[in-house]
């Protein structure tokens, strides 16, 4: 660990608020998308960090580069998009260690610099940082049952210990193996079990098109959760379903998390979903991060504009709401044509004249643990 | 899916009832047709033989017996093997059409193997490698394929096999096998016989099928089980193969029975006559030309059952690789 501390300590404002040991460090991201009609920059200059176990939220409008971000993480960017800028830092514990963590080795991995289709990263890929998605209907393969889908992850990145007897008659976890088919299976209709699914010893052999929407996504939780991976990258996991079944998935997913001690990154743009599971949230608007808290603070106190702003449009707050960011004033602004200064200022309340057009905001330190890139509080 | 199979059984069953009893009209429509001209003749020279044949034709195709009953009688009788008789070669087509069969056969197969082997991975290398040369390579060659007339390109193809390379095109068996029993040796030459027609026979249709394989798997590859299969660590080659293209071919089997297999048996016809196999393409055009009209009717019956077991085939193939047709 200490080793790990020293290298992603350097000058970079990496705020600690959290004692637990870090797990991911994205530092000055930036992704473009080069396009017939110019350059979007969907994600530009974020940084954050997510501790092991930690929930971290990302909230903010369509289109202000949630999913971009995540993709960046596994290194899955579409096409034209490219990551032009920054690190993403990658705190790698060696496999199957005791899942504390502490006596094990980490090595740092800056993930900007692998090669996306490389040995690598597809072992991080699925095996370490697992990803759900916004569209359960259509996120399994529809001629493969879930026992198929389940079983790949799990024969690519679950190994098994060979337990030896040592020297001293104790026995001694010195190798791993590959699981087998059966075990495989028995792994998935356990996985299927923990997520809520009804007779997972059928369900295992059925086929998309015979499971719900929420059992399509709960099958998709347990096959993230199949593999033990640190991280769980969820990219608005509960936007397609209804408010009931919803409640279920993230009751789920809050459940899992604890048993595993595994991080989340939850992206949504919910404010009510967010605040039932996230520790600490990063807003984002149009590629940039406009803020970061802890959880209360952010919403008792918040400090950019834009936050107030969707806080105000929320009429109360909790799961059972439903509250969906949609309403505030103002148009979002062309990607490819962005306003000049803070990329904020058409739509801003507070706007200041000769200052917010023409200036281009920084981070701020805002108060404890908090953050806000806003020329309010600049001197 | 017992449902569906029985479903899909009785319409070709249907299908080939209503063509059976339109190829019977065709048979019995034109005036000058070989049967009226032969009593005519026979008539016209009057002696007893005379006569007597003219009966016997009376009573085997039943001349004076209404269209039904004649119908019937000649439905009754294709079942049993009897397809009656040619009069062009005064034979009994089954034995003219008996061992073409098999040939046609195996040359619509070998055509349709070729066109697959051929256009799917062409599609899907085109289609992972967008826009890149390879992908401008093989979209010009399928548009040319797709714009030229399929006899067209046969015959170029055809130019270069003999004039260029010096290959055997002709036939589909060497001299020395063309009356020899069955044998390993004989398989072998046939193979290489059948290669180049069922090639030639392929062409125009790969060019359609390249450019269908390269838009489906495009769209495939966009969908979300596309990315979350790679979001779990799969490698490029799996996810494009094994949960890719396995969707995006679905829709292929779709056309294949109800578009490639129809055209490679139109497209095989025109190969064998230009390459004189011993198929039943040319014997179908030859009799249609002749009013050979019991042959004819006979090859149309045949055509049809081809495509009706290509479509049931095709049926069959969708429903076994796609859960949602199987378990419906
Ligand atoms: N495949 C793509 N091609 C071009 N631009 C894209 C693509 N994907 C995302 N973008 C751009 O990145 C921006 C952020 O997208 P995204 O991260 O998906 O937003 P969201 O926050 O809703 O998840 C979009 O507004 C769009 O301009
Ligand atoms: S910098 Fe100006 S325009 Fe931007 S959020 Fe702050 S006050 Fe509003
Ligand atoms: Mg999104």
């Amino acid at each position: 660990m200490e080793n790990a501390q020293t290298l992603a300590g350097q000058t970079f404002v990496n705020p600690s608020m959290d004692s637990r040991p870090t797990l991911l460090e994205v530092r000055d991201l930036k992704v473009e998308f080069n396009i017939r009609g110019g350059v979007i920059k969907a994600v530009d200059g974020l940084t954050f960090d997510i501790k092991r176990g930690q929930t971290v939220g990302i909230i903010g409008e369509s289109g202000c580069g949630k999913s971009v971000t995540a993709r960046a993480i596994l290194r899955m960017i579409p096409k034209p998009g490219r990551i032009t800028g920054g690190q993403i830092l990658y705190y790698r514990y060696s496999r199957y260690p005791d899942r504390d963590g502490a006596k094990k080795d980490v090595e740092v991995i800056d993930l900007t610099t692998l090669d996306p289709d490389g040995e690598l990263i597809r072992q991080i890929r699925g095996g370490e940082i697992a990803m759900i998605f916004q569209e359960p209907m259509s996120s399994l393969t529809p001629v493969y049952t879930a026992g198929t889908h389940l079983n790949e992850a799990i024969t690519l990145h679950r190994l098994l210990p060979i337990k030896r007897l040592g020297d001293q008659m104790v026995e001694a976890i010195t190798k791993y193996r590959r699981v087998t088919k059966e075990e495989a299976r028995q792994i998935a209709i356990e996985m299927l079990r923990r997520v809520g699914i009804p007779k997972p010893e059928q369900r295992v052999d059925s086929y998309p098109h015979q499971l719900s929407g929420g059992q399509r996504q709960r099958v998709m939780i347990a096959i993230a959760l199949s593999t033990e991976p640190y991280m769980l990258i969820a990219d608005e996991p509960t936007t397609a379903l209804d408010v009931s079944i919803e409640a279920q998935i993230l009751d789920i997913m809050r459940e899992l998390q604890q048993t595993a001690n595994m991080a989340i990154m939850f992206i949504t743009h919910n404010l009510g979903v967010i605040a039932s599971m996230a520790d600490e949230i990063v807003v984002m608007y149009m590629g940039k991060q406009v803020e970061r808290a802890k959880v209360v603070d952010l919403f008792y106190h918040p400090k950019h504009p834009y936050t107030q702003a969707l806080l105000q449009s929320v009429p109360r707050l909790g799961p059972k709401t439903g509250a969906r960011l949609a309403s505030i004033e103002g148009m979002v602004p062309d990607p490819l044509n962005l306003p000049t200064g803070c990329v904020f200022h058409p739509r801003c309340p507070a706007f200041m004249p000769g200052k917010c057009d023409k200036l281009i905001p920084s981070w701020n330190k805002v108060g404890e643990n908090h953050w806000a890139r806003c020329l309010l509080y600049e001197e | 899916m017992l449902n569906y199979l029985l479903r899909r059984i009785g319409y070709a069953l249907i299908m080939i009832v209503l063509v059976s009893f339109t190829s019977f009209i065709i048979i019995e429509l034109p005036p000058g047709d070989f049967l009226t001209q032969k009593v005519e003749q026979l008539r016209a020279r009057g002696d007893r033989s005379a006569e007597q044949q003219v009966e016997m034709l009376r009573v085997r195709y039943g001349l004076d017996k209404p269209f039904l009953e004649r119908y019937v009688n000649w439905a009754v009788n294709f079942l049993r093997g009897d397809f009656g008789e040619s009069f062009e070669f005064e034979r009994p087509v089954s034995e003219i059409l008996g061992a073409r069969l098999g040939y046609t056969i195996i040359l619509a197969l070998a055509t349709t193997l070729i066109t697959w082997l051929l256009a799917i991975p062409l599609g899907v290398i085109s289609a992972v490698r967008q826009y890149s040369w390879v992908d401008q390579v093989i979209s010009v060659i399928s548009f040319i394929g797709l714009g030229m007339p399929g006899f067209l390109l046969a015959l170029i193809i055809l130019y270069f096999a003999i004039i260029v390379f010096n290959l055997e095109v002709t036939g589909l068996f060497s001299p020395e096998y063309q009356d020899a029993p069955w044998s390993v040796g004989k398989v072998l030459d046939l193979l290489n016989h059948l290669w180049l027609p069922a090639l030639i026979a392929a062409i125009t249709g790969i060019g359609g099928l390249v450019r269908i394989m390269r838009g489906n798997l495009l769209d495939t590859l966009g969908q979300p089980f596309v990315e979350a299969a790679r979001a779990r660590g799969l490698k490029n080659r799996t996810v494009t193969w094994k949960h890719a293209v396995r969707i995006a071919i679905n829709p292929l089997i779709t056309i294949l029975g109800s578009e490639v297999f129809p055209s490679i048996v139109v497209g095989s016809s025109l190969v064998a006559i230009v390459l004189n196999l011993p198929t039943i393409g040319p014997v179908f055009v030859d009799s249609l030309r002749k009013l050979d009209m019991y042959l004819a009717g006979t090859c149309i019956v045949f055509f049809t059952i081809m495509l009706l077991v290509g479509n049931l085939v095709a049926d069959l193939l969708l429903a076994w690789v796609d859960p949602r047709i199987r378990l419906e």
